[in-house]
């Protein structure tokens, strides 16, 4: 994990003096709302629906057990006693007392941990794949590449008055548990012919109001000129980004308005003038940060199979667990152990103090102190000896943090929506919160199989409805709170934007379209095939029909 | 926040103030709007229907901003 040197403690430490004069001066009456919010959410400070919203970096959503403890003692002490981890790999308090933000900023300054560039129009938090350094598929521990771009990036004195934000994504790995691809920028590891590893570079990717899948601007760039690539995109982007409005300003707008191979060419001229300057990342510099996500001691194992067999064939419980939140890890006798965040019923991604501090124990028994973040708001520890997961299991279960749904259909991402935030047009939890009850039956769920459900409050998509298998975003039409549902989504390596699938539904409507949905695939499924496989080979029609009727699937056309 | 017919700030709905007038509820707007600098943030007009004597507010944001979140609901929005 990073440290900090002595350049981040002072800048951390002079960055939050500066705020508390500046909330000071906000609580005097001294600055005005207008004057304050763009100083505000240089820190993370949002005002939402009920109070202010402190949005926290978990970068590339590593933690470490000391810092999941404090974050849970933010929650506990300023906050009400619960955190919202999100699709950004972040943590969000939802009651912030503003007087107390520069108190929190501190504390959790204290264990390493900011605020700086969650919010504003700048390089936002880089995110990451959760298996990081430990998948099996993986070419590098893609961490090292976000760190370097976190350092570079942060209070950077060119890119802190982008047009729009910027959020970028690195995968390490061929499958690509990042959704890189819709980000502003997306690197993706792979080896050329000779067998080097460099980075694929997609450009333009994002969703909100003008969703877009992300083009590659660069097949393959040697890890050396990253820096030097990436500060090509940006400035070119700061160069011809819109400013004039705000719907825009992102650069999937300017990407697509001027074609990627125009947008190509500027970057790549600003990239000859730029790539043989110090943006060159020194091998020697790249070691240093390489040190810092050294694996750990492991010992030296065999992989259990036999013995886990036993174990899942006389505990059925423990084997349903096994298949959907246990993944394999590349040091044999060792596995990945996912923690839902998606019990039947709850807030996704939401966790209470007492159970950060519980899973931050966990971590300090079973995982070497670490604790990683998905961008599906779960939780994850990644080095579990393989025989410990029985063990291992019973304490999560006890703690109700083993819900056997990783990767199925009530491994809902949601945004907060209408109950908190400002921005949304209806709620979003109580229809994921419908959705896993209806779906309750987790035989029934691992029957289902694979299946991702993205929920949005508005089409800001904080929810990334657009990916998922089946999108679901909330309207408002006349003060009421409508859904309309898209099919075939996807961020993985093969990414692809849903398709919409008729005139938005109630609330108490959206269970029983789930049921449809689920129900003409099941009917419709060939041999191991997902839902999306089914959808892609189908198509939107049978499932319009499953929601609406014959009829009403016509007129919807 | 609601503001009160006392020209103060309360977290109860039911003691803001309710106006049938619209040059009253206009002006009552401006003297809020007036205690921006330190208190409040934006204020404006939202619509009620009233029952039992109580306001209820129209639209589902206001009524999620008067009585807090509709989930979570073991936490009281004013704690």
């Amino acid at each position: 994990m990073y440290r900090y040197d002595e350049f981040d403690h002072k800048l951390v430490g002079e960055r939050i003096a500066q705020f508390r004069r500046q909330v000071k001066r906000r609580l005097a009456g001294e600055l005005t709302e207008d004057q304050f919010r763009p100083l505000r959410l240089m820190n993370g400070v949002y005002l939402q629906l009920h109070a202010y919203m402190l949005r926290v970096n978990v970068p590339y959503g590593t933690l470490s057990s000391r810092q999941l403890r404090k974050l849970a003692h933010i929650a506990r002490v300023y906050d009400r006693g619960f955190g919202h981890f999100t699709t950004r790999q972040n943590i969000q308090y939802h009651w912030a007392k503003l007087e107390q933000v520069p108190d929190i900023l501190e504390e959790l300054a204290s264990v390493e941990v900011t605020s700086i560039q969650s919010s504003g129009n700048c390089v936002r938090n880089i995110t990451s794949d959760q298996y990081a350094g430990r998948a099996k598929d993986e070419i590098e521990d893609p961490r090292v590449y976000c760190e370097l771009l976190r350092q570079y990036s942060v209070l950077h004195p060119e890119f802190s008055y982008l047009p729009r934000k910027f959020k970028i994504a690195v995968t390490g790995s061929p499958h690509d548990r990042a959704a890189v691809a819709i980000h502003d920028i997306g690197l993706r590891m792979h080896r050329n012919e000779a067998g080097e590893p460099g980075f694929e570079v997609l450009v333009g990717g994002g969703l909100g109001r003008t969703p877009y899948i992300a083009h590659t601007i660069r097949e393959w760039l040697p890890k050396q000129h990253l820096l030097a690539y990436v500060e090509a995109i940006l400035r070119v982007y700061n160069m011809y980004g819109r400013r004039d409005n705000i719907w825009k300003a992102r650069i999937k707008i300017i990407v697509n308005q001027m074609g990627i191979d125009r947008y190509r060419e500027l970057v790549e001229r600003e990239f000859e003038a730029i790539k043989d300057s110090p943006l060159q990342v020194p091998p020697e510099e790249l070691e240093r940060i390489e040190r810092y996500f050294a694996p750990p001691a492991y010992e030296r194992l065999e992989d259990q199979h036999e013995a886990l067999a036993k174990l899942r064939q006389a505990d059925r419980a423990f084997d349903r667990w096994c298949r959907t939140n246990v993944a394999e890890h590349k040091v044999p006798g060792y596995a990945i152990v996912n923690i839902s965040l998606k019990a039947p019923g709850k807030p996704p991604g939401d966790i209470t103090a007492d159970k950060m501090d519980a899973v931050a124990d966990l971590a300090d028994r079973y995982s070497f102190g670490e604790i990683r973040v998905s961008h599906r708001q779960n939780l994850v520890l990644v080095d579990v000896k393989q025989s410990d997961l029985y063990e291992l299991w019973h304490k999560l279960a006890a703690l109700e943090l083993a819900t056997p749904n990783v990767g199925l259909l009530t491994d809902i991402v949601c945004c907060p929506g209408l109950d908190y935030c400002g921005l949304a047009n209806a709620r979003s939890m109580p229809v994921a919160r419908d959705i896993s009850r209806h779906f309750a039956d987790f035989e029934r769920l691992a029957e289902i199989g694979q299946f991702t459900i993205n929920i949005s409050g508005c089409m800001n998509a904080c929810g990334h409805h657009h990916v998922g298998h089946v999108g679901i975003l909330g309207v408002d039409k006349r003060n009421q709170e409508f859904f309309q549902i898209t099919l075939g989504g996807s961020s993985d390596e093969r990414p692809a934007l849903g398709d919409r699938l008729g005139p938005g539904l109630r609330q108490d409507q959206v269970p029983a379209a789930m049921e449809a949905i689920v129900s003409k695939y099941l009917e419709l499924r060939a041999d191991g095939e997902r839902f999306l496989d089914t959808y892609r080979r189908v198509g939107i029609e049978p499932f319009k029909a499953a929601v609406y009727g014959d009829a009403d699937a016509k007129a919807a056309a | 926040m609601f503001f009160t017919a006392a020209e103060g700030w309360t977290p109860s709905i039911d003691a803001g103030v309710v106006i049938d007038d619209d040059a009253e509820a206009e002006r009552l707007l401006a003297v809020a709007q007036t205690h921006q600098a330190r208190q409040v943030v934006e204020p404006y007009l939202i619509e009620v229907t009233l029952e039992d004597g109580r306001p209820r507010p129209i639209a589902i944001r206001e009524a999620i901003r008067a009585f807090g979140p509709t989930i979570r609901t073991d936490l009281d929005k004013y704690e």
